[in-house]
């Protein structure tokens, strides 16, 4: 019964956005931000539960967790930096929208370097 | 266990059309520099319930995905 409350407090959420916006567009602005950050804030506490269970899954096959770890943290980074670059663009800044999703994926490329190193020493020990 | 929060949601609207209403009753009353600034004030409340969220978000952000 959860995706009940979330339409609906989207759907109560962009009314009251409609209604604000005639006369103050710079609040509906700030209600529309805060809307979608206490959606993310509420379906994060559930997917906290999907990342344990993951978590716990590869601990039993005995997989090395900082391939793991680095790639929950390269998730991490880029639902954040999708979410600055909607909210950036939401107010109409699309360059500095660009910008973000630039920076996310310098960022994610750096997490990447050791995982790419392991993988490029493997194959580097198939070859006699 | 985590519950949507409709609360904030009704706080922002709620000092949305206070500030509109005042701004209205305040412009009637010839008073536009004292609108002016319960415009201002209103902004800057309601920016410090929204960045006071946004800074929630990063902390769970941390929590979970270890950045």
């Amino acid at each position: 019964m959860e995706i009940v409350q979330v339409v609906g407090f989207g759907v109560i959420a962009a009314v009251s956005i409609l209604f604000i916006r005639q006369s103050r567009p710079d609040i509906a602005h700030l209600l529309s931000i805060g809307a979608g950050v206490v959606i993310v804030v509420y379906v994060l506490g559930y997917l906290r539960m999907v990342i344990d269970v993951i978590t716990d899954l590869a601990l039993e096959a005995e997989i090395n967790t900082i391939f793991l770890r680095t790639l929950l943290r390269v998730i991490g980074v880029a639902y954040l930096a999708e979410f600055g670059a909607q909210v950036c663009r939401d107010a109409g800044e699309n360059s500095i929208a660009a910008k973000i999703e630039f920076a996310g994926k310098i960022i994610i490329l750096i997490m990447a370097v050791p995982i790419l190193m392991a993988v490029l020493e493997s194959i580097i020990s198939f070859i006699p | 266990m985590n519950v949507l929060r409709v609360d904030l949601l009704f706080q922002i609207v709620g000092i949305g059309i206070f500030i509109s209403v005042l701004n209205i009753v305040l412009k009637q009353a010839g008073k536009e520099e004292q609108a002016q600034l319960l415009t201002l004030v209103g902004v800057v409340i309601v920016f410090l319930l929204v960045i006071q969220l946004i800074g929630e978000l990063f902390h769970s952000f941390r929590n979970i995905f270890n950045l």
